[in-house]
C-alpha cells in the first residue's frame, strides 16, 4: 500500500496535467505539511506533483520543458492558485466559525485585486487610445479618393506594438485591446497565436473562424446562415469567401441602420466599411514563411476589404525586417507603438499596491526580496508579481489565525473584543508581544498574562498604534526618497523599492549609505533643497493624521524661514563678501609656492572656523528636522508590536510555490520517500532507504552506489536481495534474493522510470550496461 | 505601334484600346496574341511567361484577356493552401458553382480532369479557355503530379485550353525530375530607365500640365533607379513625394519651367525618403505627416530598426550570453575558459591556425542544453539555483528567436540550441551586467 500513491504518479508522468490534478485527490492523505484537511488539498502537494512532472534532471527536464514554456508554466500556478484561493474560503469558513466573525478579510482581498485589475488597465490605456486613433486613421484614410492616394500603393495598415519580453503581461494587453476595438472601432476582430497556426491553412482557417464567429454572437438571426457557411466553408477555406461575407455583412448593416444615426457622414462612412483587424499576438513565434504568404494573400483584396494588422512584438521592431524580405515589407504600412517598459509597471504597481496604508496586508522585507528578485531575475513579468502578492495574501490569511485583526481600522477594533481565549493565548505567543510584555513592570506584566479583557484593552491600543505607525510610515518614506534619489550615484537606491526594502529590513538611520546621503544632503544648494523640500511638503499635505499634518505644518514654517533667507542675505551680503575676498586678493600677490600653500591653508582654517551662514545653520536645521522623521517614523516594522498580524512573512513558502526546484524535490522524493509519502514504513535514519520503499526509490538508491556504467545484471541482483527483504521472506530459504518474474518486471518498470527522469541512459559503449547521468554516490 | 497588334480574328477596335494600355510591352503582347491564334483555334497547351517583380506579366495577360474578352480563368497560386481550392476556383470559372460543388471533399487531380472533362461535354468550348497561374513558383511545393499534368491539361481533358504560368523565376528551376512536357517560355526584359519614365509619366496629376509631371519623375528616376526598378513601388513614392515637389510652386517662388530650382529643392527629400520610407523604417502615413512638419520636428521621428534595445530579465541575459560563448567558441576551449584551475594548455595546441577568426565567419554551432548550463552556472556570479523558471527562460528564448532549437521539437533527450544574436547585441546586453564578452571569445584571442 506504502507506495502505491507514488507509484500511480510516477506512471503519470508522462501524462497531462488534467490527470496529475486527479491523482491530487487520491495523495492528499500523504500531506507533507501535516496541516487540517483543507492544507491538504491545496497543499504544496499540487505544485510539488507539477515539479514531480516537469522535473527530471537537467536533460530530461526539457522533456516537459520542450513543450511547456513560460505561460504554460504560469498558467499551471495560476490553476493552483484558483484552487486555493478555493479551499481558502473553506479554510476561512472554519476560522470565522470559531470567532464567529463576518466575512470581513475576503471582501478586503477582492477589493485589493479588483483595485489591481483597474490599475492594469489605465497602465495600458495611453498605448491602447493611440493604437485605436491609428485604426480609426487608417480606416478613415481608405475613402478618401484624391490623386496621391489613387496613384498610391494600396499598403495594409499594420501597427507594431512593441511589448516587452515579458510575455505573461501580454494576454491582458490583447485582452483589452480587442475589447476596446469591439467596442468603438470594428465588430470584426481576430487574434492568432503562432502556436495554432503551424501552416497557412490553419492560420487561414483560425482566422476566418474568429471573423465570422463574430458575427454569431452579435445577432443570431444569421445563425442559420452560418451553419451553412460553416458546411461550405471546410472546402472553400479562401480569403475571398472571408471577403464575400463580409460584403454581405456590410450591405446587411448599411440597410438595417438608416435613419437610425447619421451624425456625420465621415461617421457614417466609418460605419458601413469598418477594418478587419487581425492580431498576431507573438510575431516572434510566427513562421516567417507562412506570414509572408499570408500578407501576401491579403494584399491582393486589400482594395475590397479593408484589413488590418497588429503585431504583438516582444523584442525589439527589427523583427519585422529580419523575418519579411522587402517584397513583402512593402506591402505594409508600419506604424510603432511602444508600451510602457516593464520596470516602470512595476513601479507604479508598487505604489498603489504596497506603498499605501490603504491595504492592512504587508510583506516583510524577505517576501519583498524573494518576489522582486523573482522578477528582476526571472521574468519581468508584473502580472507574476501581482500573482505573488496574492499567493502571499491567501498564504497569510490562510495560515494566521490572527489574520483576522489584519482589516480595516474599525473592524480590527471589533474583532478584538469577539477574541476567543484560544486567540488571546495566540496573541501571547506572539514573539513581538512578549517583547512588549518583558518590557512593562510586574503588576501589568501579571495582568497581561492573566486577564483577557485588560489584553484586550491592551490589544487594541496596539492595533491602533499599527496603523497609525502604517499612516506615517508611507509619507515620510515618500518624502525621503524625494529627497535621496536628487542625489548622484542613488546612495538609498534610484527606485523607492530599495529604500522601502531597507526601511524593513533595519534601522535605515544606522545604514552607512543613509549617513553619506545626509553628508550629500548638507552641501545641496540652496535652490535645489528648497524645491525638493517643497515637494515633501506636497507628499505631506494629502495625509489625514494629526502627526503628518503637524509635520507638513514646521515643513511649511521651515520653507518660509528659507525664502526670509533672500531678504536678510541680500542685507548681509556686502559684509559677507568682505570676508570671503580679502584672502582671494591677498593671493594675488604673492607668487612664491610655499607661501601660496601656506595661504591656501590659512583659508581653509578661517573657512572650517568660520561662523555659519544663516542659510547654513537653516539647512542644518531642516537636515535634522527630517533626521528626527526617519528615526522617529522609519522603524522597521518589527519593532512595532503585534506586527505579525498584518506582515506576512513566510517568504520560503512564496519561493517555494512560485520558484519551483523540480530537481531538489525529485531527489528528496527518491532518497527520503517519507518526506512525501508519510508512511510510517519508510521512516528510516541516516539517508538510509526502507526495504519497503518504492521500487524506483530502492532502484535509485542502489544506482548511486555505482560508477559512471552501471552493470544491468548486478543491478538486478542487488535490486532482487532488498525487494525479498521487503516480502519478509526467511533469509535462509531457497527463493531468498531469486529473481522471479514480477521481480524481474518491476526492476525493469524502475529502471525506465529512472531513464525517463534522466538519471541513466543507455550506452553503446557494453550492451548490457547503462551509463548514469548524475555524479556523487550515496 | 498598333500595327505590331494587328491579328485576324480579334476586332480592330478592341486591339487599339489594348495597345494604349500596354505602353512599352507592345512586343510581348503581340508575341502572346500571336501564341494565342485566332479565338476559336487550339493554342499551344503551355506558356510560361518570366520575369522580374513588377515587369508587367500580369497586367499584360489581364488587359489582354479582359479587353479582347476571352474565356479564362485567374488563379493565385499563393492562395491555394490546398489543391482542392485551386480546383474549385478554376471550375468555378470556367463552368459555374454547379461544377465547382461537385467536387468531393478532398479532391485528387483525377476527380477534377473527370469532372472537367464531364463539363466541357456539357459545355463545349467555342474558344479557347486560358489558365493564368500567377506565382507559379509555388505549384513546385504541392504535389509532384501537379505541375506536370498542368503543363499537359490540354491532352487530359481534351479541350481547347491553355495554361500560362507566371513566375520570377526561371524554368530550369521548375523542371521536374521524372520529365515533363517543356512549355513556351516567353521572357518579360526589366523596363528601361526611358520606359519607366514612359509609364510614370502617364498617371500625371490633373492640376499641373505633363510637361512638368515627366521633369518631375526625371528627378525621381535619377534618384532611385539605382535601388529600386520596380514600377509599383517607383509609383508609390512618386505619389508620396509629389507634394512636396510642388511645394515652391505652391507658394509662388519657382515657375513651372525652372527645373534646376525644383530639382535643388526635391533631391536632398529624395535622398531622405530613399532610406525611410522607401526601407518601410517609417510609414507612408508617418511620411506624409512629416511632410507637413517642420524639418526639425521631423528628425525626431526614429525609424523601426533605430529600436533594437531590448530589455532582458537578469538570467535570461546571462542564459544569453553563455548561449553566444556555446554557439561561437569551440567546446574543447571551454576548459580554457571556464575553469578555474584549468592546468597548462599548451599554446600551440590550443590556437589551431584555420579554426581562429573563423568561428564568426562561420556563424553559430549547435550545442547541447548541458553545455549551456555549465556555461551559465560558471559565468553567473552567484549561485544560483537551478529552479523551474531557470529552464522556462531557455524556451522563453527559444520563442522570442534569440535561441533557435535545431533538434526537432519532439527530441526530448539533450535538445540542441544555436543562439541567433549577433556580437553587437550580445556585446551590448553583456556591458549592461558588467561582463566583458569579448575576453572569453576565442575568436577575439
Amino acid at each position: 500500500m506504502s507506495g502505491d500513491g507514488y507509484k500511480k504518479i510516477s506512471n503519470s508522468m508522462d501524462i497531462t496535467w488534467s490527470s496529475v490534478k486527479s491523482i491530487i485527490k487520491k495523495w492528499k492523505v500523504y500531506d507533507p505539511h501535516k496541516r487540517t484537511i483543507s492544507t491538504v488539498e491545496h497543499g504544496g502537494g499540487s505544485i510539488l506533483v507539477w515539479g514531480c512532472v516537469s522535473a527530471a534532471g537537467p536533460g530530461s527536464f526539457v522533456k516537459v520543458e520542450g513543450n511547456t514554456n513560460a505561460e504554460k508554466y504560469h498558467q499551471i500556478l495560476e490553476d493552483n492558485l484558483i484552487q486555493s484561493a478555493r479551499e481558502l474560503r473553506l479554510g476561512r469558513r472554519f476560522i470565522f466559525q470559531q470567532d464567529n466573525d463576518p466575512k470581513h478579510t475576503a471582501k478586503d482581498a477582492q477589493k485589493w485585486f479588483k483595485d489591481n485589475k483597474v490599475l492594469q488597465d489605465e497602465l495600458n490605456r495611453k498605448i491602447l487610445d493611440s493604437l485605436l486613433d491609428f485604426t480609426r486613421k487608417c480606416s478613415s484614410a481608405r475613402q478618401h479618393s484624391d490623386w496621391a492616394s489613387q496613384m498610391r500603393a494600396n499598403e495594409i495598415p499594420t501597427a507594431a506594438l512593441v511589448l516587452g519580453v515579458n510575455v505573461p503581461d501580454h494576454d491582458i494587453t490583447f485582452q483589452s485591446l480587442s475589447e476596446l476595438l469591439h467596442q468603438s472601432v470594428t465588430p470584426h476582430v481576430a487574434s492568432v497565436e503562432a502556436k495554432e497556426c503551424g501552416a497557412l491553412k490553419h492560420l487561414m482557417k483560425r482566422v476566418l473562424e474568429r471573423l465570422m464567429d463574430t458575427v454569431v454572437d452579435d445577432d443570431e438571426e444569421e445563425e442559420t446562415e452560418h451553419t451553412s457557411t460553416q458546411l461550405h466553408k471546410s472546402v472553400n477555406c479562401s480569403l475571398s469567401a472571408l471577403c464575400d461575407w463580409y460584403i454581405t455583412k456590410t450591405k446587411k448593416s448599411s440597410s438595417g441602420t438608416p435613419g437610425k444615426k447619421r451624425s456625420s457622414p465621415a461617421e457614417h462612412e466609418r460605419q458601413q466599411q469598418p477594418p478587419v483587424v487581425i492580431i498576431f499576438k507573438d510575431l516572434e513565434a510566427f513562421n516567417p514563411r507562412v506570414l509572408r504568404d499570408f500578407i501576401l494573400i491579403c494584399s491582393r483584396y486589400i482594395e475590397r476589404l479593408p484589413l488590418m494588422f497588429i503585431f504583438g512584438i516582444a523584442t525589439s521592431p527589427s523583427t519585422i525586417q529580419r523575418m519579411l524580405p522587402h517584397s513583402v515589407s512593402s506591402l505594409l504600412c508600419i506604424e510603432l507603438f511602444q508600451s510602457l517598459s516593464c520596470t516602470q509597471h512595476l513601479a507604479t504597481v508598487i505604489d498603489q499596491l504596497i506603498l499605501t496604508p490603504q491595504f492592512p496586508f504587508k510583506l516583510n522585507a524577505k517576501v519583498m526580496q524573494v518576489l522582486l528578485s523573482i522578477f528582476l531575475y526571472h521574468d519581468f513579468s508584473v502580472r507574476n508579481f501581482i500573482k505573488g502578492l496574492q499567493l502571499a495574501l491567501l498564504e497569510h490569511f490562510h495560515s494566521q489565525p490572527l489574520s483576522v485583526l489584519c482589516c480595516k481600522k474599525k473592524e480590527a477594533l471589533l474583532n478584538v473584543m469577539q477574541l476567543s481565549h484560544r486567540d488571546l493565548e495566540r496573541i501571547r505567543q506572539l514573539p513581538s508581544f512578549k517583547r512588549y510584555v518583558e518590557k512593562q513592570e510586574s503588576q501589568e506584566q501579571v495582568n497581561l498574562i492573566t486577564d483577557d479583557s485588560h489584553l484586550k484593552e491592551t490589544c487594541r491600543k496596539m492595533i491602533k498604534g499599527l496603523h497609525k505607525y502604517h499612516k506615517n510610515y508611507y509619507p515620510i518614506l515618500k518624502c525621503l526618497h524625494t529627497l535621496t534619489s536628487a542625489l548622484p550615484r542613488y546612495p538609498l537606491g534610484k527606485q523607492i523599492r530599495e529604500l522601502h526594502l531597507t526601511c524593513l529590513e533595519k534601522n535605515v538611520w544606522e545604514n552607512e549609505d543613509y549617513q553619506s546621503a545626509m553628508k550629500l544632503l548638507k552641501m545641496l544648494a540652496k535652490d535645489d533643497l528648497i524645491a525638493l523640500l517643497q515637494r515633501c511638503g506636497e507628499i505631506l499635505k494629502p495625509v489625514k493624521s494629526k502627526k503628518m499634518k503637524s509635520t507638513a505644518f514646521q515643513l511649511e514654517e521651515l520653507l518660509t524661514k528659507f525664502k526670509q533667507l533672500d531678504t536678510v542675505v541680500s542685507e548681509m551680503a556686502p559684509s559677507e563678501e568682505d570676508s570671503i575676498t580679502s584672502p582671494i586678493k591677498n593671493l594675488q600677490k604673492k607668487t612664491d609656492l610655499f607661501q601660496l600653500q601656506k595661504t591656501l591653508l590659512e583659508m581653509n582654517e578661517t573657512r572650517r572656523s568660520k561662523k555659519l551662514s544663516p542659510f547654513e545653520i537653516l539647512r542644518n536645521e531642516a537636515l535634522e528636522f527630517i533626521d528626527s522623521l526617519v528615526k522617529s517614523h522609519l522603524s522597521p516594522p518589527e519593532s512595532q508590536t503585534l506586527h505579525e498580524v498584518c506582515y506576512y512573512s513566510s517568504s520560503a513558502t512564496v519561493r517555494r510555490h512560485l520558484n519551483a526546484t523540480p530537481r531538489t524535490s525529485i531527489q528528496a522524493a527518491l532518497s527520503s520517500p517519507y518526506y512525501y509519502l508519510q508512511n510510517e514504513n519508510l521512516k528510516t535514519e541516516d539517508g538510509t532507504v526502507s526495504n519497503a520503499a518504492p521500487d524506483i526509490c530502492i532502484a535509485y538508491k542502489l544506482h548511486l552506489e555505482c560508477g559512471r556504467l552501471i552493470n544491468l545484471y548486478d543491478w538486478l541482483e542487488a535490486y532482487a536481495t532488498v525487494v525479498s527483504a521487503a516480502d519478509g521472506n526467511d533469509p535462509d530459504s531457497d527463493g531468498y534474493g531469486k529473481v522471479d518474474e514480477v521481480k524481474h518486471a518491476r526492476f525493469i518498470r524502475s529502471v525506465s522510470e529512472l531513464e525517463f527522469l534522466g538519471f541513466i541512459k543507455s550506452t553503446k559503449q557494453k550492451t548490457d550496461h547503462v551509463a548514469r547521468l548524475t555524479w556523487g554516490g550515496c | 505601334m498598333t500595327a505590331l497588334l494587328q491579328h485576324p480574328g480579334y476586332d480592330e477596335e478592341k486591339l487599339r484600346r489594348v495597345a494604349e494600355q500596354l505602353p512599352c510591352r507592345e512586343v510581348q503582347a503581340g508575341l502572346l496574341l500571336s501564341l494565342m491564334g485566332e479565338p476559336q483555334q487550339y493554342s499551344y497547351p503551355s506558356i510560361f511567361i518570366y520575369g522580374h517583380r513588377a515587369s508587367g506579366k500580369s497586367h499584360v495577360l489581364h488587359v489582354l484577356l479582359k479587353e479582347l474578352e476571352l474565356h479564362h480563368a485567374t488563379v493565385s497560386c499563393v492562395e491555394c493552401v490546398s489543391v482542392a481550392l485551386l480546383f474549385e476556383q478554376v471550375l468555378l470559372s470556367f463552368f459555374g458553382c454547379d461544377a465547382a460543388s461537385l467536387l468531393p471533399r478532398s479532391p485528387s487531380l483525377s476527380d477534377f480532369v473527370r469532372i472537367y472533362r464531364q463539363q466541357r461535354s456539357q459545355s463545349p468550348a467555342k474558344q479557347t479557355r486560358y489558365l493564368v497561374m500567377e506565382k507559379a513558383e509555388l505549384l513546385r511545393d504541392s504535389d509532384a503530379n501537379l505541375l506536370p499534368a498542368l503543363l499537359r491539361l490540354q491532352e487530359l481533358v481534351e479541350d481547347n485550353v491553355t495554361v500560362i504560368l507566371l513566375s520570377e523565376i526561371v524554368w530550369d528551376k521548375f523542371r521536374p525530375n521524372t520529365g515533363c512536357f517543356e512549355p513556351l517560355l516567353l521572357h518579360f526584359p526589366d523596363y528601361s530607365k526611358g520606359e519607366l519614365q514612359q509609364i510614370l509619366s502617364q498617371d500625371r496629376h490633373p492640376s499641373y500640365s505633363a510637361e512638368f509631371y515627366s521633369s518631375y519623375i526625371n528627378i525621381l528616376l535619377g534618384v532611385f533607379y539605382s535601388v529600386c526598378r520596380d514600377l509599383r513601388e517607383l509609383r508609390h513614392l512618386a505619389a508620396l513625394n509629389f507634394s512636396k515637389f510642388c511645394e515652391p510652386l505652391e507658394e509662388g517662388k519657382v515657375k513651372e519651367t525652372d527645373t534646376h530650382k525644383l530639382w535643388r529643392n526635391i533631391e536632398p527629400h529624395l535622398k531622405k525618403a530613399m532610406q525611410t520610407v522607401y526601407l518601410r523604417e517609417v510609414s507612408s502615413l508617418q511620411w506624409e505627416q512629416m511632410q507637413l512638419m517642420e524639418e526639425k520636428e521631423a528628425g525626431a521621428l526614429r525609424g523601426l530598426s533605430a529600436h533594437t534595445h531590448v530589455e532582458l530579465p537578469f538570467y535570461s541575459k546571462f542564459l544569453l550570453i553563455a548561449a553566444y560563448l556555446a554557439s561561437y567558441n569551440p567546446a574543447r576551449t571551454d576548459k580554457r575558459f571556464f575553469l578555474k584551475h584549468h592546468g597548462k594548455i599548451r599554446k600551440t595546441n590550443f590556437l589551431k591556425k584555420n579554426e581562429k577568426t573563423s568561428n564568426h565567419l562561420l556563424g553559430p554551432k549547435p550545442f547541447p542544453l548541458d553545455r549551456l548550463l555549465a556555461i551559465f552556472y560558471s559565468v553567473v556570479d552567484s549561485r544560483v539555483a537551478p529552479t523551474a523558471s531557470i529552464f522556462s527562460q531557455i524556451s522563453s528564448l527559444v520563442t522570442l528567436q534569440l535561441l533557435t532549437q535545431v533538434s526537432h521539437d519532439d527530441q526530448l533527450d539533450a535538445p540542441k540550441y544555436k543562439c541567433a544574436v549577433s556580437l553587437d547585441f550580445i556585446c551590448a546586453i553583456s556591458r549592461t551586467v558588467n561582463f566583458d564578452i569579448v575576453k572569453y571569445l576565442y575568436d577575439f584571442l
